[in-house]
């Protein structure tokens, strides 16, 4: 069970404009657990997600999945091990079925036809669009297109789910829907949001960025409610902490 | 403008009539892209002032639409979008070329005017045969017949993401259309102070957009090579087509047929 476990030390990176995205980031996540990686727009939560899956790789400190450091070396372990989550469901599909789609990460690790099939319908049934196989994934609806990029990172069979706003553009409904999937699922999670409501229904743990550096890491419950951190990290308490706009009380 | 935006939709209808079942759909993709590339080499063979003897290649594009149930309208757009490009190529030959090749009581054309022609029939066969295939095959099924024919892996991953983009390129000019347009009440096309700005925009989103693309086909274990799964194997049936096909396109390149049915007539009718 080891190799559930992610080590983050001292991450720094820049972009090649000069722009510091990450400095000095250190965290350690363990099996099981689930994460709320919140922050304000450019706190570098998508730059951190990156480093994760080996898109990027940091200037400065290191990234371990399980004893795996990320290298380019090990990248097809890792990414295999590591399922991420794209903001944009459109730059996740690219297939022309939603299918092969699905069937893409799979069939890359040459996987007998067999497997890659019932892989493929458990994913999408897991998600519930096993109905959708056959479309074009670019004529989904958001909340289709986001379950068809789920998906397809479900079928690779990832110990670890790394996701990037996934509740972003969605209607109440289908984010409703994802929520209560991603509940279901017994994956270690590391979820970049500013679904403050999100993150505290689904993470028992949450991290703020900001300016790429991790200014709290602890318990979701304590830090959500802190009113004067979340206002100084430029977000919002969770609706559900809020005073209630109508009658005043909490 | 809107319909620009609405044909732009339908720029991916190719890989869409690629799924469909048809028998020709179902012949090996390697006999369909050996076939194309007989019918292409045998069109292009043809010396310029040939006309007569291009006519029995149009069966071959008629028989695969009709056989492949392929609408005929979007893909004669498609053929028409790169036509101005070969008709800028035979441009100068009616200028040049201005020997008188057919003397009619009424008329004289040059030999400029018929390789004109000829390189316009040519260019609009061998078009309408590449889209022909890729709508019958699909890109992924042409790569893995390319690989099969050990084109390097690095050409045939040019290829494949050469073709991804340019539908990312398409839809990102769609979206940028539509926003100016939103904001440009009235106006019939793009002022063109603003191409500057707008077609640099267009480079760098979707250079941006491609590379998250390319990540998202990494994180999923993407390593140059596009596997397509079950693949039927090749039976008879398929070795015969492509062989029926290349017979026949030899025999129309050696025996101009048309004239030989019309000496024919002409005999007879002696
Ligand atoms: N490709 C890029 N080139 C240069 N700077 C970038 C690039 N992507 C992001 N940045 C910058 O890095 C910082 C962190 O961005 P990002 O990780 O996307 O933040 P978040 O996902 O938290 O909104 C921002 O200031 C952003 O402007
Ligand atoms: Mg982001």
């Amino acid at each position: 069970m080891s190799h559930h476990i992610i080590q983050v030390n001292n991450l720094k990176y820049k972009y090649p404009d000069g722009r510091e995205a990450l400095n000095g980031v250190t965290f350690r996540i363990t099996h099981g657990e689930s994460i709320g990686i919140v922050g304000a727009n450019g706190a570098g939560k998508s730059t951190l997600l990156m480093h994760l899956v080996g898109v990027l790789f940091p200037d400065e400190g290191e990234i371990s999945v399980g004893d795996v450091p990320v290298t380019k070396k090990t990248l097809p372990v890792i990414r295999q091990r590591v399922g991420m989550v794209f903001q944009e469901p459109d730059d996740q599909l690219f297939m022309t079925t939603v299918y092969d789609d699905v069937a893409f990460g799979p069939r890359n690790y040459k996987l007998p036809e067999e497997e890659v099939e019932k892989r493929v319908k458990s994913s999408l049934d897991t998600v519930g669009i096993l109905h959708l196989k056959d479309r074009p994934p670019y004529k989904l609806s958001g909340g289709e297109k986001r379950a068809a990029a789920i998906a397809t990172v479900l079928a690779m069979n990832p110990d670890i789910l790394v996701m990037d706003e996934p509740t972003s553009a969605l209607d109440p409904k289908s984010r409703r829907r994802l929520i209560m999937l991603l509940q279901s699922f017994t994956h270690t999670k590391i979820i970049a949001t500013h679904d403050m409501d999100m993150v505290f229904e689904l993470c028992e743990r949450t991290i703020i960025l900001q300016d790429g550096k991790v200014i709290t890491d602890g318990p979701t419950a304590k830090i959500l409610s802190n009113v004067e951190l979340m206002e100084e990290c430029g977000l919002e308490l969770p609706l559900g902490l809020q005073g209630c706009p109508v009658c005043g009380t909490k | 403008m809107p319909n620009l935006v609405e044909s732009l939709y339908n720029i991916r209808i190719l890989d869409e009539l690629a799924e469909k079942r048809t028998i020709i759909h179902n012949i090996h993709p390697l006999m369909k892209v050996l076939t194309t590339g007989v019918y292409l080499m045998v069109t292009v063979s043809f010396g310029k002032y040939e006309l007569s003897g291009l006519l029995p290649l149009i069966f071959y594009p008629v028989v695969l639409i009709t056989l492949a149930d392929i609408p005929i309208v979007p893909i004669f757009k498609r053929v028409l979008l790169v036509l101005p490009l070969i008709i800028g190529i035979g441009l100068f030959n009616p200028l040049f070329d201005k020997n008188p090749m057919i003397v009619l009581p009424w008329i004289q054309i040059s030999g400029g005017w018929i390789s004109f022609f000829s390189i316009l029939i040519k260019g609009f066969l061998t078009i309408l045969a590449a889209l022909i295939l890729i709508a019958t095959t699909g890109m992924t099924r042409i790569a893995s017949a390319l690989r099969i024919m050990r084109i390097p892996r690095l050409f045939i991953m040019q290829l494949l993401l050469t073709y991804r983009y340019i539908s990312v390129l398409i839809e990102e000019v769609g979206r940028v259309v539509r926003a100016y347009s939103l904001r440009s009440p009235g106006e019939k096309g793009i002022r063109f102070s603003n191409w500057g700005s707008l077609t640099g925009q267009l480079l760098i989103r979707t250079l941006e957009r491609a590379q998250r693309v390319y990540h998202s086909m990494c994180c999923r274990g993407f390593a140059g090579e596009y596997n397509v799964g079950r693949e039927k194997g090749m039976g008879i049936g398929d070795i015969v087509y492509f062989v029926g096909w290349s017979l026949y396109f030899v025999i129309i390149r050696y025996f101009n047929i048309p004239a030989m049915i019309g000496s024919l007539m002409m005999g007879v009718g002696k």
